[in-house]
């Protein structure tokens, strides 16, 4: 078959020039983080140093930076995620004929590009604040805690409700003949099932707003983040300290990705246990006969 | 403070419980209805829901929206006079954007409508560029990868998603400036005999954009791909379809809800792209989300951004729209 050596070959050079075009940059940057010339080099290699990542770990404002992205990250989270459950549980409830009004207001930010959400939550909350008094809330961090906000839920909404449409109603129809109350079926039965949702809906919403720069750079006022020092020290000039910091991110993203996989098999490894377990029971109670699958 | 505000505020709220209240009288005279909100959540879960999605909804989403289409409104004003005799509505911000002046039309402000058109024409390039790039990886991704090849793949992928945008602009600039990786291949090898200045050309610019925003067409077309039945692809084959009218008239058409997502997605990205036009643009190109940014914190003139702004975004709307349309499509379909 000479036409699918061919098709192998032209799907083999396409895969190689397409991972060199996506991950060549970040490789050129990585290795220029590890040259001593003070102006990112890769070739000639002159020599191999350790001397930016300390520069970088000697950088105030980088450090400051960090540590609101930090911060920023885990609040986003704890808005985002209780949000964007509230929006999938009413979306399942809500009247047919309202949905697709509601769905088209909650899904919007995600279609609005970043620096415009930034510009209107301050450009709301600044009036909004002077207004009623909440003066000491126009702050960089809760500006830009809100503004992510918006489009960080929708995303976790996303998430959640792709599981929620996969939930059987019946579930929570048995726990209520039973007796359970409205709060103990939410707390008991959705809470328990929506918990991987959840748990990936946190991941995303904590990365995103980490590395979010557009909607950031608006609302985040007189303060800086992450995102915000390292637009600024780009833009001043390039030096290998900020290679440093993208061989940081790599690493650790790598270590998260992978470790993320290895939670998620042994998750997937222990759901499977108990549902073999759970028929094998019920295999057991009708008297040995295989069940008819 | 602007005297829009109240009003900013209370026409929404009016509209919702206006809404809710229209609800709940129907329900009481529908024969069937089903438990009511409350009834059906307990109060206490009820009330969470209720507030969560109506402060989200509300004061994030679309109450911050309207006070940028009431500021791009009104003139720009000291705070003592806000609310005042002079703040009243006017067009003069977007006469500004059209004419470069508040008051006069003589001349066309050509640097910021270039600007704006050369963003736009160039969005929708980037966003053609990244589906032809796109589409064989999703195809092969999602019908043809043994499973192995495809989680080592999707591993890849998902490496240079979470770097941030600007590191990834850098790696640009590390990549084409002067002194950089291709410009010393291109000497070495005699290709050239002195330095190419990419990023003054802009090539920098563009293909930063398109590196940045390739996941963004890679994934919506993937899952798209991915849920095409193997056997349509085979039947056509055996039909003897040759493989272009296999692309065109049976994969194609399955994913088209992930091509307009993957194109929208890709297009509103790099329409508001701050980072690589920061990072890799030409001392003598002009973005436009660049421009927004000066109106706001270079100009302090806030009501004039917010025009901006309102430009940009009214300009993806028709985009978002104009795909919808054109691939007959509803909102729902593209945001899965």
């Amino acid at each position: 078959m000479k036409a699918g050596w061919v098709q192998r070959l032209a799907l083999a050079v396409y895969l190689a020039l397409f991972f060199v075009y996506l991950l060549g940059p970040l490789a050129v940057m990585g290795v220029s983080a590890f040259n001593t010339p003070s102006y990112p080099q890769v070739w000639p290699f002159e020599g191999f140093t350790l001397e930016w990542f300390g520069k970088l770990l000697a950088d105030q404002d980088m450090m400051y930076g960090l540590q609101m992205s930090l911060w920023i990250g885990v609040l986003v989270v704890l808005i985002s995620v209780p949000i964007g459950l509230a929006g999938a549980i009413v979306m399942t409830q809500i009247p047919a004929r309202a949905r697709a009004t509601y769905y088209l207001v909650v899904v919007s930010p995600v279609l609005t590009p970043g620096v415009i959400i930034g510009i209107s939550t301050v450009v709301f909350w600044r009036e909004f604040t002077t207004m009623s008094g909440l003066r000491f809330m126009y702050d960089g961090v809760v500006m830009t805690v809100l503004g992510q906000s918006s489009f960080i839920s929708a995303y976790c909404m996303l998430i959640i409700l792709a599981r929620l449409q996969r939930f059987d109603r019946a579930q929570q129809e048995a726990a209520l003949d039973l007796g359970a109350s409205y709060p103990q079926v939410f707390r008991h039965i959705l809470l328990p099932f929506l918990k991987p949702a959840l748990f990936s809906a946190g991941v995303l919403a904590f990365l995103s707003s980490f590395e979010n720069y557009n909607t950031t750079t608006f609302s985040i006022l007189a303060d800086k983040t992450l995102t915000t020092v390292l637009a600024g020290r780009v833009r001043q000039g390039t030096t290998p300290a900020i290679s440093a910091l993208a061989v940081i991110i790599v690493a650790v993203t790598v270590l998260g990705a992978i470790v993320y996989e290895v939670l998620k098999r042994r998750d997937d490894a222990r759901q499977r246990a108990r549902q073999r377990a759970a028929s094998q029971a019920e295999e057991a109670e009708l008297g040995g006969e295989p069940a008819a699958a | 403070m602007s005297g829009g505000l109240p009003l900013i505020i209370g026409l929404p709220l009016v509209a919702a419980v206006l809404l809710v209240v229209l609800g709940a009288l129907e329900r009481r005279h529908s024969p069937a209805a089903g438990p009511g909100f409350f009834q059906r959540n307990g109060v206490a879960v009820g009330l969470y829901l209720a507030l969560a999605v109506g402060f989200w909804a509300f004061f994030i989403i679309v109450l911050p929206q309207l006070a940028m289409v009431d500021m791009s409104f009104r003139p720009k004003l000291p705070p003592s006079q806000m609310g005042g005799p002079k703040d009243v509505f006017t067009l003069e911000n977007y006469r500004y954007f059209l004419f470069g002046s508040t008051t006069s039309t003589a001349s066309w402000n050509i640097l910021h409508i270039k600007a704006f058109f050369l963003t736009i024409g160039v969005s929708i390039l980037v966003t053609l560029l990244n589906f032809a790039i796109s589409y064989p990886l999703a195809f092969h991704m999602a019908q043809s990868a043994p499973v192995a090849r495809l989680r080592v793949l999707l591993l890849l992928l998902i490496i240079p998603y979470w770097v941030n945008e600007i590191l990834r602009a850098f790696a640009f600039r590390v990549l084409l400036s002067s002194g950089g990786v291709v410009n010393k291949l291109l000497l070495g090898s005699g290709l050239t005999s002195e330095p190419i200045d990419f990023l003054a050309a802009d090539v920098g610019l563009y293909m930063g954009l398109s590196y940045a925003y390739l996941l963004m067409m890679i994934f919506p077309l993937y899952n798209a791909i991915e849920s095409l039945d193997k056997n349509q692809i085979e039947a056509a084959r055996d039909l003897g379809a040759p493989w272009w009218h296999i692309h065109a008239f049976v994969v194609m058409p399955h994913a088209k809800p992930g091509i307009a997502s993957g194109c929208t997605l890709v297009f509103m990205l790099c329409a508001g792209a701050l980072a690589a036009p920061l990072v890799l643009g030409g001392p003598r190109t002009l973005w436009f989300t660049p421009i927004v940014y000066d109106r706001f914190y270079q100009a302090f003139n806030w009501p004039q951004g917010a025009a901006y702004a309102l430009i940009l975004l009214l300009t993806c709307i028709v985009f978002v729209l104009a795909v919808l349309r054109l691939f007959r499509l509803s909102l729902g379909e593209i945001t899965r």
